[in-house]
């Protein structure tokens, strides 16, 4: 059962008459002490790791902030200035692209592999390690040097290109049209996770489903339409989910190809790029935690649209 | 959606493979279909692998062919590019390999201890507020790092541990890494009460249950804990680049952008060797612990 899977029943569970909670409270007074002193690392970790800075974060979004002086409270200056920000709305239209091209891409070519495996094959084990093998890689800052020699004017692409007769001096990555499309190329390169998670879903699927259809006549397209689909979906769901989530915090990949400059002409600033070079480069802390809170937001309504959503097409077989 | 560490056996037979027709026509078909599809799997085994294997064999070719050769073939192999590599930089690429070392092992440690602890709470603790803290953690997994790393910056900063290896281990200790903690929930759930209460009924506290009869068992969900901790720090570049300073507190990722940034990418064939040199561990552990990487994500369903 996955993360999301998780959150989804304990919403569902929430419904409960107040005669079986009295009973639940008494029952849980029980480990009370046991329980908080085995939890007690995660709770100062929770405390001062996550939601005090948290919070330190939102406040600090109204301030001007540099590290040096004491915060000054700023009011809404720094949302202000976000809204005439030019170099934020490139990063939010990078990042945008990011996303929304290369996650279903991912995903899309993630399932179609798996779904070619996943018939009691031969050889499944060997090409599952091969698949795997990128994503394990791929975050990685010696891939992204590869990346920036394979896509340089006179990297392995174009030796590739020369060698079919194509005589191409593009540097892919030096090339404001194409330096996002590498680093998108990198992500997809790394469907291999994803693709994991959907080989053990599909193992999930009872044969008799399969057989029962068989019987029926069933083309191998509505086979896959009627049965995999749709038992497979809450898998689609989650990964999609969460690699939303990751491809909104993307960075290392386009720091290393653009070296640490979101270039050629911003072509490859990503949000996190960007709020890096405010925050850490420029010590205006205050503008990165105001770029910090608008990246919770973002992604928090991203996935709540999916989750609304996925009522539509997400099916549950419980 | 059960949990998929041990798939039974029924249904580990083929996802919707048609039981062909038995006439001869029909098991050619089927033949030159499963033909057709391993030459497509290999061409695209090829295209995936092909750029890791090139960029293996040229770290032993001299740098101005790299430039010229495509192929995967090795005329005059030198191992002048790892001399040179290793020493690019001061201090020498064995150092940044050291201090990745160090961090990554106090990060494993840290998270074996805390998420295995904060697990058993949760798996096996019935207390007041369970419910709520469970449901933070899980959301904790999905918040994403910008929004605390300022303030946490902010914090390490004030107590004067910028430039040393402490932020990058201690939130580990504090069981931040909240998938950890979540991957062992999943476990601990799998493993029958019944241990836990004849635990009890030979006298052992909540301590003595956890450390004798969970932990021990815990043993393949610590396994995945250590490898997924080991190849995500090792990895790890945000945080060594905000907190990591000075040269020789660098870790081995920086080390390989600092090499990049200072020889403005001329020198690729020193650079593609200290590359293969830093993911070679990572491959390693591939390479052994594949098995519970794979039944980690399955578990989780979290890359």
């Amino acid at each position: 059962m996955s993360a999301i899977s998780e959150l989804t029943s304990l919403r569902r569970s929430r419904a409960k008459t107040a005669d079986e909670r009295r009973q639940q409270r008494k029952e849980n007074s029980r480990d009370n002490k046991a329980g908080y002193l085995f939890l007690l690392p995660w709770l100062i970790g929770l405390v001062v790791i996550t939601i005090g800075p948290m919070c330190a974060s939102l406040y600090l979004s109204f301030t001007d902030y540099n590290l040096l002086q004491p915060p000054k409270w700023a009011g809404l200056a720094n949302f202000q200035q976000m809204l005439h920000d030019q170099r934020l709305h490139q990063s939010l239209k990078v990042t945008f692209i990011y996303v929304f091209v290369g996650v279903p891409l991912q995903l899309a070519l993630a399932l179609a592999i798996a779904i070619l495996l996943d018939k009691g094959m031969k050889g499944l084990s060997f090409y599952r390690s091969i698949f795997y093998l990128p994503s394990m890689l791929g975050g990685s800052v010696a891939i992204a040097v590869l990346w920036r020699q394979i896509f340089g004017t006179d990297g392995l692409v174009n030796q590739v290109l020369r060698l079919i007769g194509i005589d191409s001096h593009t540097g892919w990555v030096s090339d404001p049209r194409y330096a996002l499309g590498t680093i998108i190329i990198l992500h997809i390169w790394t469907f291999g996770s994803p693709m994991v998670i959907f080989l053990a879903g599909l193992r999930q699927i009872p044969v008799m489903y399969y057989e029962a259809a068989a019987v029926d006549g069933a083309s191998r397209w509505s086979r896959f339409s009627r049965i995999t689909m749709p038992l497979l979906s809450p898998i689609v769901f989650f990964n999609l989910v969460l690699q939303i989530i990751g491809a909104f915090q993307s960075f290392t990949q386009a720091f290393v190809v653009s070296g640490g400059s979101g270039g050629p002409s911003d072509s490859t600033l990503f949000y996190t790029l960007y709020l890096y070079n405010r925050g850490f480069a420029n010590l205006q802390m205050g503008y990165a935690s105001a770029m910090a809170w608008l990246l919770l937001v973002i992604i928090g309504g991203f996935t709540a649209i999916n989750f609304f959503v996925s009522k539509y097409w997400v099916f549950y077989d419980d | 959606m059960t949990s998929t560490i041990a798939p039974a056996p029924t249904t580990r037979e083929p996802a919707g493979a048609p039981r062909a027709t038995p006439g001869r026509r029909g098991r050619t078909a089927s033949r030159i279909r499963s033909v057709i599809k391993h030459v497509l799997l290999i061409a695209c085994s090829l295209l995936m692998i092909y750029p890791l294997l090139w960029m293996l064999i040229s770290s032993f070719r001299p740098t101005n062919t790299i430039f010229r050769t495509p192929g995967l073939w090795l005329h005059d192999a030198t191992l002048a590019n790892y001399g040179h590599g290793w020493h690019a930089l001061s201090p020498t690429f064995g150092h940044y390999l050291i201090n990745s070392g160090i961090v990554v092992l106090g990060a494993i440690i840290g998270n074996v201890m805390s998420c295995s602890l904060a697990a058993y709470a949760f798996a096996r603790l019935k207390f007041r507020g369970r419910t709520l803290w469970f449901t933070i953690m899980l959301l904790s997994i999905m918040l994403p790092i910008h929004v605390v790393v300022v303030p946490q910056y902010i914090i390490f900063n004030n107590l004067g541990w910028v430039n040393t290896f402490i932020p990058l281990i201690l939130p580990k200790f504090l069981a931040t890494d909240a998938f950890f903690v979540f991957l062992a929930v999943q476990f601990i759930r799998g493993i029958p009460k019944d241990l836990d209460e004849a635990a009890r009924i030979d006298g052992c506290g909540h301590w003595g249950t956890f450390s004798r009869v969970i932990l021990p068992l815990m043993v393949p969900a610590i396994a995945t804990t250590v490898i997924f901790t080991f190849i995500w720090t090792w990895g790890d570049f945000f945080t060594a680049l905000i907190y990591l300073t000075s040269p020789e507190k660098y870790t081995t990722p920086i080390a390989l952008r600092q090499f990049l940034d200072a020889t403005s990418g001329s020198d690729w064939g020193a650079m593609f060797a200290m590359s293969i040199v830093s993911l070679l561990p990572v491959f390693l552990i591939f390479l052994f612990g594949q098995r519970y990487l794979i039944k980690g994500i399955a578990t989780t369903g979290i890359k």
